[in-house]
């Protein structure tokens, strides 16, 4: 058994919370150079140099590329030889982002009764946690920080089998569309398809964190991918909203068995502010 | 679309009635900060008929809600808010003066005629930029509903804040004229 102390995993969440909310990855950075070429709208290139303009500058200046720093999301990968000492895992992650959220001065977003009172929590706790068993003895943390105006456009449906490769097509071009200048385009879109109600929606969220671009090794989902990415960015809505040819940065689908009767479908939309980090310890 | 004009809070019919969609503006004077919160408490006592914690009459609300600041410095990452989420209040205090509104993403139709009947404009400003945004707030000043942190409404000093027409007083949409144009037949 390998013993893995909790004030580790709270000082590498903190540490994730406050470097994902200043500083773009580098994927995202050569996204937003590279969409330029492709832009069209001269309100469209403007915003999309803007963006990089603002990426550079939050990394500078260490503060926030955004004033939503987010919902804390964790999906964390726990090897069945590690042991987890000092205290629990969920009090470790949330002790990690109530000190990141402080000494990073990210905003506090959370309230604590969703249609009651709604009072802030300031610390931006509890984190959303998702926790799966796997072997080996270490322990990943993916980190996500998702801000509320694109998560407010994402959409789920139970599909019937009937409506096939189309419908789900269909459905996913529509949510993202949709979802336009009110979500910060250019847009990166998580799909989850299959699995039950809330397998999909997880996949989806699962989806957005993958390397940008990178297709799925399927080449019949990578292919439905490069077929809503264009749809997408047919659509005219452009960088902001403003009108133009990049809607989206990248789809990225995941798929899973489904049951015979049904066929689900969960868009995850995320804004251009894509702010991840992951750690192993 | 791309030489800005500078216009200066307050606004005046006159100024909001010389917008059209798409124009660049840099805007300077106070801006009054309110998200949803801050706006159900603003049109709850205008309902009830008691005084405003500010005067809207030619103010211009910025719907943010900012990271806190560095020690030294005014205001953190300071970006927009969606605006529809605002679509319930803002005819209420667009009655009680109000000129302008910034935020991020389209306004629904009750909004666009309300901006009609009262003169009053809607700008974009830039989603996701709030690094970028804070360089022009000179600085800020809590004026009330203190208890919601992040939400509270807030006095802004901007100098070239800058923002984009979005909605104008005769109704055109920004965002529906730029899709349109830009539109292919598979989207």
């Amino acid at each position: 058994m390998r013993e893995i102390q909790a004030v580790q995993i709270t000082e590498a969440v903190k540490d994730m919370c406050i470097q994902a909310n200043r500083v773009l990855g580098e994927d995202m950075v050569a996204a937003l150079a590279g969409s330029v070429k492709k832009e069209e709208s001269p309100a469209g290139i403007i915003v999309l140099e803007q963006l990089s303009e603002n990426a550079a500058l939050a990394s500078e200046r260490e503060m926030p590329l955004c004033q939503d720093t987010g919902f804390s999301v964790f999906f964390v990968d726990v090897g069945q030889d590690a042991r987890i000492t000092g205290g629990s895992l969920e009090d470790a992650i949330n002790e990690g982002v109530r000190q990141g959220y402080r000494d990073g001065l990210l905003r506090a977003s959370i309230v604590d009764h969703p249609f009651s009172d709604r009072l802030n929590t300031r610390d931006n706790t509890p984190a959303v946690i998702h926790t799966r068993m796997v072997s080996g003895d270490s322990l990943r943390i993916v980190f996500d920080a998702k801000g509320g105006g694109s998560e407010n456009q994402s959409r789920l449906r139970m599909l019937e089998p009937a409506d096939g490769r189309e419908g789900v097509r269909d459905f996913i071009v529509r949510a993202a569309v949709d979802a336009g200048p009110s979500a910060c385009p250019p847009l990166i879109v998580g799909v989850g398809i299959g699995g039950t109600f809330e397998k999909c929606a997880l996949l989806a969220k699962q989806a957005l964190l993958r390397e940008l671009g990178d297709p799925n090794p399927d080449p019949e989902v990578a292919g439905l991918e490069a077929e809503c990415l264009n749809a997408i960015n047919d659509s005219g809505v452009g960088p902001m909203g403003f009108g133009g040819r990049v809607t989206a940065l990248a789809v990225h689908v995941e798929s899973y068995p489904c049951h015979i009767a049904s066929l689900p479908v969960a868009v995850n939309i995320e804004c251009h502010s894509h702010r991840h980090r992951s750690v192993t310890l | 679309m791309f030489e800005a004009r500078h216009l200066v809070i307050p606004l005046s019919d006159r100024d909001v009635e010389g917008l059209s969609a798409g124009d660049r503006v840099l805007l300077s004077g106070s801006l009054i900060t309110a998200r949803d919160a801050a706006h159900k408490r603003l049109v709850e006592l205008a309902d009830r008929g008691e005084p405003l914690p500010v005067d809207l009459a030619g103010q211009v609300i910025y719907f943010v809600g900012p990271t806190p600041p560095k020690p030294g410095e005014v205001i953190g990452s300071a970006g927009p808010t969606t605006a529809s989420r605002m679509d319930r209040y803002s005819p209420r205090l667009m009655a009680l003066g109000m000129k302008g509104m910034i935020g991020k993403g389209s306004r629904g139709p009750d909004v666009i005629e309300a901006m009609k009947k009262y003169r009053c404009v809607y700008f974009a400003a830039m989603g996701g930029a709030g690094a970028l945004l804070s360089r022009s707030i000179k600085s800020s000043e809590v004026l009330a509903c203190d208890d919601l942190g992040a939400e509270a409404v807030r006095r802004l000093e901007v100098e070239g804040f800058p923002v984009v027409v979005a909605n104008d007083v005769l109704g055109n949409d920004l965002f529906q004229m730029g899709k349109a144009s830009y539109a292919r037949s598979s989207g």
